[in-house]
Formats: structure tokens, C-alpha cells, sequence
């Protein structure tokens, strides 16, 4: 196990181009069946088996594809795009080319997120030096294939890291997710199938070509595959950014980071899961506690309703609107934290709250507004001691 | 607005849509544009790329209205955003706040007098395992504290107005 400041990433360990070299040194069908067979899946948290998605963007019909790097990395606890762009950003685009190669697609277009803006200047001379160097633009390595990036900024919404809400984003639009189907893959930008994908995820893509589909298969569990970058922060002793196989239990990741006395740890984000200390037993995987990598400790000092109160906060805030299960009930769900804060909240009432949760976990259209309550939802289901009954705190 | 000033918009904002192909993918780098360099988008600004973009003004207020670095009210010359989102919150960005609000004497959401700095608050801006972190315009500054926001101001101030002129003279002479 590494992590970030003791030693190199794997990102650091690849040869660079060799991942590029290999794809275009092959059959496009025996790229996608290389990433099939390492199982890697979607690393921005969503899990969809990256292969599954290449091939039927390859397989859709229509000359003009594109290829999306969604680096619009909002989820608040995630900081491992943030580290891989600045540091291992030719992976990236390397993954992306790949992309392009198997897909037969010859734009690609990152769409950073505005708060990364510093970031720009570096990332455009590192596309520069890949045009000078034959590895983007006309006639890559000399093997007939064309394809080019370029870099499109955010301007400050959380929901375009939904893809569809990114499209449309890119496409001009206010960020509103789109009715699946039809999926990108055949529907995207500009009616024309897309692959959008995680910064991480393109990464592994690389170094998967790299290394072969046994050497990633190699790490992690049956159905999680591989390494994955974690985002590590809030009460521990070393926060930062780690990298752990899939299926790690969460208690082995605490003592790691050192935060032996969590007591409980938020899993994914604010559209996570609150793991409580009973629970640190289970792993981080796509089928027991998934995540995109944000892991935020909270140590044994901490209010719980608080916490539920600043991702609520953060919801009704970033929720774009469009749908009334997310648009209403995420300012319902913060009045009733603030009731409870100052206990002001029934039992009868607090059902009505879970209640709400749930249906905003059916009804919401995209996965924001349908994870929104999972925060407010296993806080209260796990620390129902510090809610109910609560005198006002004196200010 | 002047007539010359309106005229200079406009030719600015035509070559900008030539170049970004006049269409409707150029929106939001138009208004990035133009939010960068005028710290807002106007009425008349958003009026003239509809017409470009050949769509109605009001398709492109809705998309001005979406995003949170975009606005139709003229914002600071900087723009301090400071992250509230959790990891932020408890590294213990309350007390920043408070010490911006007292140094800057403004809450949050306005700009000062003289125009030089608009106060706002910022979801996670991925700086969680360094908070807390706050965004001056592009620069990002983490594990802030009390006593080093006072001089994130300074740092600022010394940028432009009178100080950037008597930091010139000085090199110069």
C-alpha cells in the first residue's frame, strides 16, 4: 500500500506512452476486451464497467464521436483528480487518446472545473508538448490516427459532474441532467455518441495497456478490481491522497491514515454513506460501501446533526432545480435538521423526514438529488442518541 | 453606457463568437470570457451574444443565472471565495469567515466600497485534506488561519491602486 507522501503512485511507477503504444500496436476490439477483462470500472464513483461503456461507443453508428474527461471533480471530500491532473496529467490524456482509438472518435474535450483554473496553463503546455512530440493531433505515432483535446472550463456547479448535466454544460446549456436513456454513449455531445469518463478512470486505462488486465485484476476483489485513489481528510492525522486496493476495510484505511478513534466516517461524499465505528469492519467496493474516493473521518468530538446540516446545506444550494423531489425536499430535510438542533422535532415529524428521504431517493431524476438524503438518512439512523431531545445550545 | 463603449463591446464580442464558431457550444466561453474580463455579464452584453448565438436573450440570462463564477451584477476587482463545504467546516473555516467579514467590513455576498473585493462563499473546492482553503479569483490559499487572512488582503491590495504604482516607481528606481 502506498500512500501520496510516503512514496510514488503506481501513475508514478507506468512508463509513460508505453499504454498508447500498446493500444495503437493492436485491434480495436482487442483494446476494449483488454479493459473488459481487467473488470475496471468507473472510478468517479458510479462503477460502470469501463469496457462495457468503450465498446458501445464504438459500436454506435456515426462518424463523429467524442471522448469527455470529466475533471469537474466536485464531490466535496475529493481532492485525487485535483493530484492526478497536476501531477500525472500525460496519463490522462494518454487514456484519452486510447479512448479515442478504440471509439473512432477525434476530439476529446476535459471539461475542468472552475475552481482548478490554475491548473489550465500547465495542463495546455502539456498538450502542446504532446503535439510536438507526435502523440496528439494528425497521424499519432505515425499509425494514421488523428485526435485532438482541448479544455473546456466549468463555471461553478457541482451537478455537472453529473455527465449528462455536463453535456449539456458543454453544449451551452444550464447544467440540467437529461432522462436516461438514451445514454451518452449513443446520445451525447451534440447528439453524437460519447464516452464520458472519470480523470481517474482514464489514468487506469493507460496503465492497464501498459501492464496488461492480470497485473490490475491482479489487486482488489472479484467484482472490484484493481488500485483506486483515495481522498482522505477531516480528523485524522495524515490526511491526503492514498492509494489502496478495492475492498479494503475501512479500519484498516483509518489506521493507515492514523484515526484510530474515528467514530464515525462519511464514505463518497456528501452523496455518500456515514459509516459508524460498529461498521469499520466492511470494505470500500462497488458491492458493500462504494465511493469515488472521498473518504471525511470524524473524530469522537463531533456533532453529527452538524454534519448533517452542512451536507444538506451544500444540497440545497447545488441542486440545479429541475426536479421538485431534490429542489424542495433538500431545504424540507435542512429545516428539519435545524428543528432537531434545537429540539423543536417530534418523533411523527422525524418519520416524515425519513419518509421524504426515501422518496427523494426514487423519485429524484439524477443522482444527486437521489443520493442527497443518504447523508441526513444514515445519521439519523446511526446516532439517533445525539438527535432526539436536544436543548438548545447557548450561543 | 456610451455609444463608443457599447460599439467597442460589440465588435469585441463578434470576433469572440467568430472564433469560437458561432454557435451554440461558444455560450459558455463567451460569458467566461467576458466574466473574466469585466467581473460581470450585462444586460446589453447578454443581449448582443443572443443575437450572435441567434437565440433569445433570456435562454442566455437563464445560463448566467445557473453558474455560480458567473453573475449579472458587477463583482470586486477580487473575488474571495472561501470553502464551507465539510472538511473545510471542520478544520474550522467559521473563524475565517469571521476575520474576513471584520478585515474586509462586509458579510458575505457583497462587495466593498472602493470595488476591490466581493466576499462569497464557495462548495468544496478541493482542497479538502489542506483546509481550510479559500479562492482569491484563479489563486488558491489553503490551511488558512486568522491572523493570514489579514495579509492575503494586503497581498491583494498591493496588487493594484496606489500600491502597484509606488511598488513600480520603487523597481524603477
Amino acid at each position: 500500500m502506498k500512500a501520496a507522501h510516503e512514496g510514488p503512485l503506481t501513475f508514478a511507477e507506468v512508463q509513460p506512452n508505453d499504454g498508447l503504444k500498446a493500444a495503437l500496436a493492436r485491434k480495436r476490439p482487442d483494446v476494449i476486451a483488454e479493459i473488459t477483462r481487467s473488470g475496471l470500472r468507473g472510478r468517479g464513483g458510479a462503477g460502470f464497467p469501463t469496457g462495457v461503456k468503450w465498446n458501445l461507443a464504438g459500436a454506435a453508428s456515426g462518424e463523429e464521436k467524442y471522448i469527455v474527461c470529466n475533471a469537474d471533480e466536485g464531490e466535496p471530500g475529493t481532492f485525487k483528480d485535483r493530484v492526478i491532473l497536476s501531477q500525472y496529467p500525460d496519463l490522462v490524456f494518454e487514456g484519452m487518446t486510447i479512448a479515442g482509438y478504440v471509439v473512432g472518435a477525434k476530439r476529446g474535450i476535459v471539461y475542468l472545473r472552475a475552481e482548478y483554473t490554475y491548473l489550465l496553463p500547465q495542463l495546455e503546455s502539456v498538450l502542446a508538448q504532446r503535439r510536438e512530440h507526435g502523440l496528439l493531433g494528425h497521424n499519432i505515432l505515425d499509425k494514421g490516427f488523428d485526435f485532438d483535446i482541448e479544455i473546456r472550463l466549468g463555471a461553478g456547479a457541482y451537478v455537472c459532474g453529473e455527465e449528462t448535466a455536463l453535456i449539456e454544460s458543454l453544449e451551452g446549456h444550464r447544467g440540467e441532467p437529461r432522462n436516461r436513456p438514451p445514454f451518452p454513449v449513443d446520445t451525447g455531445f451534440v447528439r453524437r455518441p460519447t464516452v464520458v469518463n472519470n480523470v481517474e478512470t482514464l489514468a487506469w486505462a493507460a496503465c492497464i495497456l501498459a501492464r496488461g488486465a492480470e497485473w490490475f485484476r491482479g489487486f482488489g476483489t472479484e467484482k472490484s478490481t484493481g488500485l483506486k485513489l483515495f481522498s482522505v481528510s477531516g480528523d485524522c492525522e495524515r490526511p491526503g491522497v492514498y492509494e489502496f486496493p478495492m475492498g479494503i476495510s475501512i479500519g484498516e484505511l483509518l489506521e493507515e491514515v492514523g484515526a484510530r478513534d474515528a467514530k464515525a466516517v462519511q464514505i463518497g461524499g456528501a452523496s455518500g454513506h456515514c459509516v459508524p465505528r460498529c461498521e469499520f469492519h466492511r470494505t470500500i467496493a462497488f458491492e458493500d460501501v462504494a465511493t469515488g474516493g472521498s473518504v471525511i473521518v470524524f473524530g469522537p468530538q463531533r456533532d453529527m446533526l452538524k454534519i448533517a446540516r452542512n451536507f444538506l446545506e451544500f444540497f440545497t444550494e447545488e441542486s440545479c432545480g429541475q426536479c421538485t423531489p431534490c429542489r424542495d425536499g433538500n431545504p424540507k430535510l435542512l429545516e428539519g435538521v435545524r428543528l432537531l438542533e434545537e429540539g423543536r422535532c417530534s418523533m411523527r415529524y422525524l418519520r416524515d423526514l425519513i419518509a421524504l428521504g426515501e422518496t427523494m431517493r426514487v423519485a429524484s431524476k439524477c443522482g444527486l438529488g437521489q443520493s442527497s438524503p443518504n447523508a441526513f438518512l444514515s445519521i439519523v439512523k446511526h446516532f439517533p442518541q445525539e438527535i432526539m431531545g436536544r436543548t438548545p445550545q447557548a450561543v | 453606457m456610451l455609444v463608443t463603449e457599447r460599439e467597442r463591446l460589440s465588435e469585441e464580442l463578434r470576433e469572440l463568437a467568430e472564433a469560437y464558431g458561432r454557435q451554440r457550444t461558444a455560450l459558455l466561453p463567451m460569458l467566461q470570457h467576458v466574466q473574466r474580463k469585466y467581473n460581470h455579464v450585462s444586460a446589453y452584453t447578454m443581449q448582443v451574444i443572443a443575437d450572435l448565438l441567434d437565440i433569445h436573450p433570456v435562454e442566455v440570462h437563464s445560463v448566467v443565472s445557473f453558474y455560480a463564477f458567473l453573475g449579472d451584477k458587477p463583482r470586486g476587482r477580487f473575488i474571495v471565495r472561501l470553502c464551507r463545504t465539510i472538511s473545510c467546516d471542520l478544520a474550522g473555516k467559521d473563524r475565517i469567515a469571521r476575520q474576513l467579514e471584520n478585515d474586509l467590513g462586509i458579510p458575505f455576498g457583497q462587495t466593498t466600497g472602493d470595488g476591490m473585493f466581493t466576499l462569497e462563499w464557495a462548495n468544496c473546492l478541493g482542497m479538502c485534506d489542506r483546509g481550510p482553503a479559500l479562492l482569491v479569483n484563479d489563486r488558491v490559499y489553503t490551511g488558512v488561519t486568522a491572523e493570514k487572512v489579514h495579509e492575503i488582503i494586503e497581498e491583494c491590495r498591493a496588487e493594484f491602486g496606489l500600491h502597484a504604482l509606488r511598488k513600480k516607481e520603487e523597481q524603477r528606481a
